[in-house]
């Protein structure tokens, strides 16, 4: 790769009164999370020079619980079966368990990252402040007219330290989307006297020990939290506000996403294949509103499946207590919405995280008025195909694999747009339909939840269609 | 690089989710050179149907080694030192390699023997090698079954229904090795798994290396396994022209003139961009 830096003078370029280092067709990694280190190592792989910055000091993101911000607490478990788990090209050992602990999922990315020498690319401790399109170019650098495919990027020291502006052929956002708690709003919250926390702050059971405590939310996270709570407190309430499938992490002896990609893969139609699950799943779990839970209000995989098999069990133990939605907080109480009023110490939100990208412009990305970002494969924006974002997807399993061939796709797409201009402009318009579909086999809700929900089979489909029609172009 | 054959990039692999090879214990021997170059990558040895990963260590190894490069010889589950497994087919050879690959501490450099060129030139197509090396590679087929045959009909019938292949010392290694040291290595071989050795009665073929690593295939004209037009044909899938070392036998790990392959590989790799 030839770098402009090494021909042109860098001081060349000015904006706004600053100077902007010139990268020449080096591409920007933000973030050093599972999905940034995937995309350092397959941009590198196509043979592109990479710059990636990461806040922290080490790698893994989400996965790193030294760094306060992620989301999982020092007990967590993947619930996602290690075959799912890993990147396809790097399997995790296969002596390690079913379902691996946090700090080895950790040790797996750090590994990835000695393995494929990714540390030399990465700038720790360096925050991105802004991206935006690049100012005009000097004349004789790109034809004079054309709009600038390229990207500024100002990154400062997380010591402070002055910033500069950095110019890159494109930019990989792998910010990760569980970082920016998502604290809903209740009648009376602001005046509630208790102590409330989001699921981010939660820190593991010892926070717990001898208080009454109510959990909020019934996803994965608010699961886990509860089933702590129900092993040490006195009370654990447990809200959520429908009925959800849960699935326990073992059917027939196997991990429960090892036979639901099993019965996916059938040659039958999608109703029966939908039977199937459903049908085995009632036959190891049971009717679950005899515990007070709910029944569930849609088809199993119409939202992302919860896969927990201690709750149901703490609920027998009377360790949790299943409750309704909360109505309103009190000063110190809290009325539900079946009209039941409880008095926890400790309200915990699990609820969820909301994607965040405070250096880029809203319509960048589309995300204007908070909807989700409306991108080609959920990967970059139909109007600007040298910025991708990866890793922004919640597949019901193999999230590691999809963060992987997303990165794939774009990094072939930028060798071509390199050699083939024309060719790649003529691709990317053909997969316009790309923009609308939501890669599911069935309808999923329109909740914010779900908002980015696919499956990973069907997903992973089109992203192989798309990378052999882009090999096709070549 | 262009790779003949199966061009298509394969995305879905679920039965890689559903049906995981079984875990095992796996053989490795490992020689490391006295002055470690971080730049260099580490090679791992996979040998081939029969063989285990003392096939490596009696020459090969050390001197890899002793060239700069950290070195590993393993053995395929059911070979060697390495757990018992009658069922293995394919994939779970191609799942051995890949877990010991991926356990080093760098992109290392595939080198395979045989049937085990064959399992690594399907691991390059799930795990992005530094470096892929086919030294006299049985990709199977017809072909190859037939000559097996002619040669050695008695040894390689029960080979069609997935019994042992027999492989006579002469099939294996030329007349500078001395008969003592031919008929003990011959003597040594075990057979793969029944459904591994019969799916070589079929030609495989490899989908295309991930990640476009370097491929270097080495054979010999005079090799009674593999006939110069298949070894010709496997190089050019990868879109190059075969290493020939004339004189020698199918085993260039452990025939007389061991030294040369050796080096050459060693020199390719010093080579390697």
């Amino acid at each position: 790769m030839t770098n402009d830096n090494a021909t042109a003078p860098v001081a060349a370029i000015w904006r706004g009164g600053e100077p902007v280092y010139d990268r020449g067709e080096t591409v920007c990694v933000i973030g050093a999370g599972a999905s940034g280190l995937a995309a350092v190592k397959n941009l590198r792989e196509q043979g592109f020079a990479v710059d990636c910055y990461e806040r922290e000091t080490a790698v893994g993101g989400a996965w790193n619980a030294r760094s306060g911000r992620g989301p999982a607490p020092a007990s967590t478990h993947l619930i996602t079966s290690r075959p799912c788990a890993q990147f396809p090209d790097f399997p995790m050992p296969d002596d390690w368990p079913d379902f691996p602990r946090h700090t080895q999922m950790l040790a797996y990315l750090e590994r990835y990252a000695d393995h494929f020498g990714l540390r030399e690319h990465i700038w720790f401790g360096t925050d991105v402040v802004r991206v935006e399109p690049a100012g005009p170019e000097p004349s004789g650098v790109r034809p004079a007219g054309e709009p600038s495919s390229r990207w500024d990027v100002s990154i400062s020291g997380q010591r402070g330290g002055s910033s500069r502006i950095m110019r890159y052929a494109a930019v990989v956002v792998a910010n990760g989307h569980a970082f920016l708690p998502n604290r809903p709003s209740y009648e009376g919250l602001a005046g509630y006297r208790g102590q409330t926390i989001h699921a981010s702050e939660y820190q593991g059971r010892s926070q717990l020990r001898g208080k009454r405590v109510l959990v909020v939310g019934a996803g994965n996270t608010g699961c886990d939290i509860a089933v702590d709570a129900g092993q040490v407190v006195t009370t654990c309430w447990h809200s959520s506000r429908r009925g959800y499938w849960y699935a326990p992490k073992y059917v027939l002896g196997r991990p429960v996403d090892q036979l639901a990609i099993r019965v996916q893969t059938m040659r039958l139609p999608q109703r029966l294949r939908r039977a199937l699950t459903q049908r085995a799943l009632r036959l190891a779990v049971g009717d679950l509103t005899r515990f007070g839970l709910r029944a569930p209000d849609h088809h199993f995989a119409e939202s992302h499946p919860i896969v927990n098999s201690q709750l149901i069990y703490q609920i027998g133990h009377g360790g949790v207590v299943p409750v309704p939605d909360i109505a309103r907080f009190g000063r110190t109480d809290v009325t539900l919405a079946d009209g039941r009023v409880i008095e926890p110490d400790l309200v915990i939100f699990a609820t969820g995280y909301v994607p965040t990208f405070e250096f880029l412009e809203p319509d960048i990305l589309k995300t204007g008025g908070g909807a989700r970002p409306r991108l080609r494969w959920h990967l970059a924006a139909p109007d600007r195909p040298t910025l991708a974002v990866v890793g922004l997807l919640q597949p019901d399993t193999a999230p590691l694999a999809c963060a992987h061939w997303q990165s794939v796709l774009f990094a072939n797409w930028l060798r071509v747009l390199d050699t083939a201009p024309e060719r790649a402009r003529e691709f990317w318009d053909r997969h316009a339909g790309a923009d609308e579909r939501r890669y599911h086999f069935a309808k999923v809700s329109d909740s914010p939840r779900h908002r980015f929900e696919v499956s990973h089979l069907v997903y992973l489909r089109a992203l192989e269609q798309a990378l052999n029609d882009l090999e096709a172009v070549k | 690089m262009t790779t003949r054959g199966v061009q298509r990039t394969r995305v879905v692999r679920p039965i890689e989710c559903t049906q995981p090879p079984a875990s095992v214990r796996r053989e490795v021997l490992a020689a490391r050179p006295e002055v470690e170059n971080p730049a260099s990558p580490p090679v791992l040895l996979v040998p081939g149907f029969g063989y285990g990963a003392w096939a490596y260590a009696e020459h090969w190894l050390d001197h890899i080694a002793e060239r700069g490069f950290a070195a590993h010889a393993m053995s395929l589950r059911g070979h060697g030192r390495s757990d018992a497994a009658p069922d293995a087919d394919l994939r779970a050879y191609v799942h051995d390699v890949i877990q010991i690959a991926a356990g080093l501490p760098r992109q290392a450099v595939l080198v395979g023997h045989g049937a085990g060129a064959l399992v690594v030139a399907m691991a390059l197509s799930r795990y992005p090698a530094r470096a892929g090396v086919l030294v006299s590679p049985v990709f199977g087929g017809f072909g190859t079954a037939l000559s097996l045959l002619r040669r050695n009909p008695v040894g390689a019938f029960p080979g069609l229904f997935g019994g042992t292949v027999r492989l006579g010392p002469r099939q294996l290694f030329s007349r500078a090795l001395s008969t003592a040291s031919a008929r003990e290595y011959a003597d040594r071989l075990a057979g793969p798994s029944r459904r591994a050795q019969r799916a070589l009665v079929r030609r495989q073929e490899p989908e295309r290396p991930v990640g476009d690593p370097p491929v270097l295939v080495l054979g010999s004209p005079d090799d009674r396994m593999v006939a110069r037009t298949a070894l010709e044909q496997v190089a050019e899938r990868y879109g190059i022209a075969p290493l020939l070392f004339p004189g020698m036998g199918h085993d260039l790990v452990l025939d007389a003139r061991w030294r040369e392959p050796a080096d050459a590989i060693c020199d390719w790799l010093l080579k390697l961009p």
